[in-house]
């Protein structure tokens, strides 16, 4: 049986500050090592003093993925040399004393499946390396460390995957989780990390590494899946190692063999004092967290009689369902759920589309309180949400300039069915015994009328026209 | 003009006009000239600067603009708290020219009460040690006897004010080494309490046990001192939020109904007969002066300094780990070397106590061994923190032999770390439990070398300590150095 497990690193992005200093948390597109100062840098004297919030932001995830929280949490060093780690050593969080990180044991259940959560601890990332040319034929390594103290936290997962479509599933609701939460954004670059452990029956545990984005891993746990069964399958013993994912090549290849096993020499972090978390506490945390996806979900389908597939859709992404709450109201809920999920999702779909939209929350709700009023049909409301969200006028202003008033006067109609008929003569023979002769029709008149003609009464027309014929 | 006054002294001098600062600051600084070819208690002066700030010192006096309460005392600090604009070296060739570029919460606290920083001074390297001997630049003397050591690690901190090269000092003290070159250099030595004072620009050693602390001829010059430097401090998250205490007002209170506990393991076997003595005689002045003294026995004392050494050099293993030559240190060619190559070259260059210290404490924490040392140390800290805390229940104050023995050649001892760790007795059980410890002068022996008290108060009780020992110190009449 094939086993999976994850260590993801999520920034906590949400954070003006950096874990242990005042510096920018946000160390995106800032010229190199520009964003330090002594205590991102390691200066001698330099001390860290933890951020609060970023406790408080921790322990969000680690209760929304059902962890317990210990009463006395702690930080220690992990200590090992590198070039991206100012101090030589990493302030993070171990539990191999007694379980002091933020949280453990919690568990995630995706289409029916139980993920535990192994862990979650609070750590800082380190600075990030530059290479001239490849990693592998550089002859310059530079270190920038503005990322060098960024609020980070890894989620370890235990062995309970048993394929890569449940880790991708996984990765997703993680992803929707962190953001619902207002704790990070997963989709910024870099912002979440995975590595995963995979093993085959009769095989060893193999690391991979170096995975650049959420689709990658499905694909390099795959990869790695058949290159570990093909070797068991030759009676090939599969080695304990770290391989990483060479992104170019869509393979994993074995990273230079460890010459000795790390030892990290953990030690308690005693310059940040133990954080005491009562009950009280974390009662407080709850009541600050916003509601999970699935209380959303719920609400939207009980409170609000949204159909369970656009509620599906609309509660897992935060911006639309931020914007579904903003805008909507009991009367018109299902109009405006209808108006984001058909038409704004599909136009506006990536980050930057979003960033460009022009919201005017009333106008939205106008829009739908128009459409449920009969005053619009569906199709003219498409054409003003796209006017709308182009311009950030008013509904009013809208209507105005694109005139798109519905047409529901039967005589208006009654003349514009008959030009159809009499470009339809085949159509409306068929009509009396074909119902898509007649939706074919309808159609028409819609065409001609650019969308406003009123579909139910233009249907009754056509219909009583026929048999009058 | 006199430079052997108190920093009261120097106060009302200046306040009254009696004295500028800028003549007194000159003085001192042709007396450091004079004297440290045969002291070495400076690593680096800063003449220039400290001749400039005297006189805007002197001319905001003339004028009448504010001017902080220290009005220009001269001060050295312990060259491993930062201070911008002057190199900070922890006399290690490691950080021979590292210049910070801030100040010490403690540095700027001082120059924002207009103290003068007259320079920086000696240490072992990175204040491993207890002589003063281990620093890359030599050891500094002992003013009483300048072949013989002024004790450590903040020497240089004991020998400026002793021998009149400043009024007030700041060390730092893991293990005793505030408390330590106080007593060789007979001038007086506090250590607070663990989070009383700031370490933000105190370069790390021993990170849950170290602090600042002030040395000064008189005990009212330690308490002025330590009303600057104390306090909560944004950038220490260990620093206590107590409230602002004037730890100089009723000073002179005294100790009449006091219950003083005299510790056992610490006035018996392997300690100097002279210094038996001393002890004995401060014993019959705090009787004198109405405070009842008791034995009392704190047995955990036994594997003090087992457990000391091993916390210490476990956090100083981790501590050091930054000084890997990349980001500040010293030049040296990077190219054609890989990187963990780079690393171990570059940081050859620490001395023999740190490298000692730094491989003890790589192995305390290393896999499998953590149990049986690391987390037994701790054991027995929380053990001896326990007997304290159940000592102070039945006793106001704790009182030692600073150091079990007197000062001693320069050189004697370098070869027997061994013996050298356990001079640290009487002072790490202060350290391990996180109380505050001061050395008061008591004595000199028969070959006039200086004896100190060491008294030791419960938490954050440094207000009540600075009266004990202010009290001590008004039935002592000893001389200074002569010079």
């Amino acid at each position: 049986m094939t086993k999976i497990g994850l260590e993801i690193h999520c920034q906590l992005t949400k954070l003006r500050s950096k874990l242990f200093c005042n510096c920018r948390a946000n160390y995106r597109g800032l010229p190199p090592n520009s964003n330090i100062c002594p205590v991102c840098a390691g200066l001698p004297g330099s001390l860290p003093v933890l951020n609060k919030r970023a406790v408080e932001k921790a322990a969000m995830i680690a209760l929304a993925l059902g962890c317990e929280i210990p009463e006395r949490v702690s930080f220690f060093r992990k200590n090992y040399f590198y070039p991206d780690l100012p101090k030589n050593f990493q302030i993070t969080q171990y539990n191999a004393y007694g379980p002091t990180s933020i949280g453990s044991e919690g568990n995630v259940e995706i289409e029916g499946k139980v993920i535990r959560m192994r862990r979650i601890q609070l750590e800082e990332d380190p600075g990030r390396l530059v290479y001239e040319g490849s990693s592998e034929k550089t002859q310059l390594t530079l270190v920038d460390y503005n990322r060098a103290g960024t609020p980070l936290v890894e989620l370890v997962t235990e062995p309970d995957f048993e394929n890569p479509r449940q880790v991708r599933i996984f990765l997703n609701v993680l992803a929707d989780l962190v953001e619902n939460l207002g704790v990070s954004d997963p989709y910024l670059d870099g912002a979440m990390r995975v590595d995963g452990n995979v093993s085959v029956e009769g095989g060893n545990r193999v690391e991979i590494k170096n995975v650049g984005s959420f689709k990658d891993i499905e694909k390099a746990l795959n990869f790695e899946i058949t290159r570990q069964q093909s070797l068991v399958d030759r009676k090939i013993p599969v080695i304990a190692e770290t391989r990483h994912w060479d992104e170019a090549r869509k393979i994993t290849v074995s990273a230079r063999s460890k010459e000795e096993e790390q030892d990290y020499r953990y030690l308690p972090e005693s310059d940040i004092p133990v954080i005491i978390v009562s009950r009280e506490k974390i009662e407080n945390l709850r009541k600050q967290m916003p509601e999970s996806l699935a209380e959303k979900k719920d609400r939207y389908i009980k409170k609000l009689g949204i159909p369970a597939q656009v509620a599906e859709v609309l509660s897992s992404d935060k911006f639309y369902s931020d914007l579904f709450d903003k805008t909507h109201t009991e009367s018109n809920a299902r109009e405006v759920a209808n108006l984001i999920t058909t038409d704004l999702m599909g136009v506006a779909d990536t980050r930057e589309k979003k960033s460009e939209l022009k919201i005017d929350n009333k106008a939205i709700s106008d829009l739908a309180d128009a459409i449920v009023g009969n005053k619009l049909t569906r199709n003219s409301g498409k054409i003003a949400l796209l006017e709308l969200v182009k311009t950030g006028k008013s509904f009013s202003e809208v209507i105005s300039t694109l005139d798109l008033s519905n047409v529901s006067d039967i005589a208006t109609l009654e003349k514009i069915i008959g030009e159809v008929f009499k470009e339809e003569e085949k159509a409306v023979i068929e009509a009396n015994t074909n119902p898509d002769a007649v939706n074919y029709i309808v159609g028409r008149v819609m065409r001609k009328t650019k969308g406003k003609a009123d579909p139910s009464v233009t249907l009754e027309i056509i219909k009583k026209m026929i048999s009058i014929k | 003009m006199k430079i052997e006054i108190s920093a009261t002294e120097y106060l009302s001098l200046v306040r009254s006009g009696s004295i500028s600062v800028e003549e007194f600051i000159a003085k001192t600084l042709d007396h450091v000239h004079s004297i440290e070819p045969r002291l070495r208690a400076y690593i680096t002066l800063d003449a220039d600067n400290a001749l400039d700030k005297a006189r805007s010192i002197d001319k905001k006096m003339r004028t009448g603009e504010k001017v902080g309460s220290l009005l220009g005392i001269p001060v050295s600090i312990k060259d491993n708290i930062c201070t911008a604009g002057i190199r900070t070296t922890c006399a290690s060739r490691m950080l021979e020219n590292f210049v910070a570029p801030y100040d010490a919460t403690v540095v700027s606290r001082l120059r924002q009460e207009d103290a003068i920083i007259i320079g920086k001074v000696n240490l072992d390297e990175f204040a491993m040690g207890s002589t003063t001997e281990f620093s890359c630049f030599g050891p500094s003397r002992n003013p009483w006897n300048t072949d013989y050591v002024p004790g450590g690690s903040s020497g240089g901190s004991g020998v400026s004010v002793s021998a009149y090269e400043c009024i007030i000092s700041l060390g730092s003290d893991t293990g005793g080494s505030v408390r330590s070159p106080a007593s060789f250099c007979s001038v007086v030595g506090l250590k607070p309490t663990y989070g009383l004072v700031s370490r933000y620009g105190l370069i790390s050693y021993s990170n849950s046990i170290e602090q600042i602390g002030p040395l000064g001829r008189k005990v009212e010059d330690v308490a002025l001192a330590l009303n600057v430097i104390a306090g909560h401090d944004l950038r220490d998250g260990t620093t206590s939020s107590g409230a602002k205490i004037d730890y100089v007002a009723d000073i002179g209170d005294g100790i009449e109904g006091k219950k003083i506990g005299i510790i056992k393991q610490m006035m018996g076997e392997g300690v100097d007969g002279e210094v038996i003595s001393a002890t004995e005689s401060a014993i019959a002045r705090f009787q004198e002066l109405g405070a009842e003294c008791v034995p009392i026995s704190l047995d955990a004392v036994e594997h003090s300094v087992a457990a000391y050494y091993t916390i210490a050099s476990a956090e100083a293993s981790s501590n050091l780990a930054r000084y890997d030559n990349l980001r500040y240190g010293y030049d040296f060619a990077s190219e054609g070397y890989e990187f963990k190559a780079y690393v171990s070259k570059a940081r050859s260059r620490f001395g023999p106590e740190v490298t000692r210290r730094m491989l003890l404490g790589a192995f305390v924490l290393s896999a499998g061994y953590y149990g049986k040392y690391y987390l037994k140390a701790q054991k027995v800290r929380e053990m001896i923190k326990s007997q304290i805390e159940n000592a102070f229940n039945s006793v106001d104050f704790l009182v030692t032999p600073t150091m079990p023995i007197l000062p001693f050649r320069i050189g004697e001892k370098i070869e027997d770390p061994l013996t050298l760790y356990l001079l640290d007795i009487n002072t790490i059980t202060a350290n391990l439990a996180g109380i505050p410890a001061i050395s008061v002068p008591m004595a000199f022996s028969s070959s006039n070398l200086p004896i100190g008290i060491q008294i030791l108060a419960n938490s954050f009780e440094e207000k009540d300590l600075l009266k004990a020992a202010y009290a001590l110190e008004q039935t002592t009449n000893l001389p200074g150095v002569k010079i």
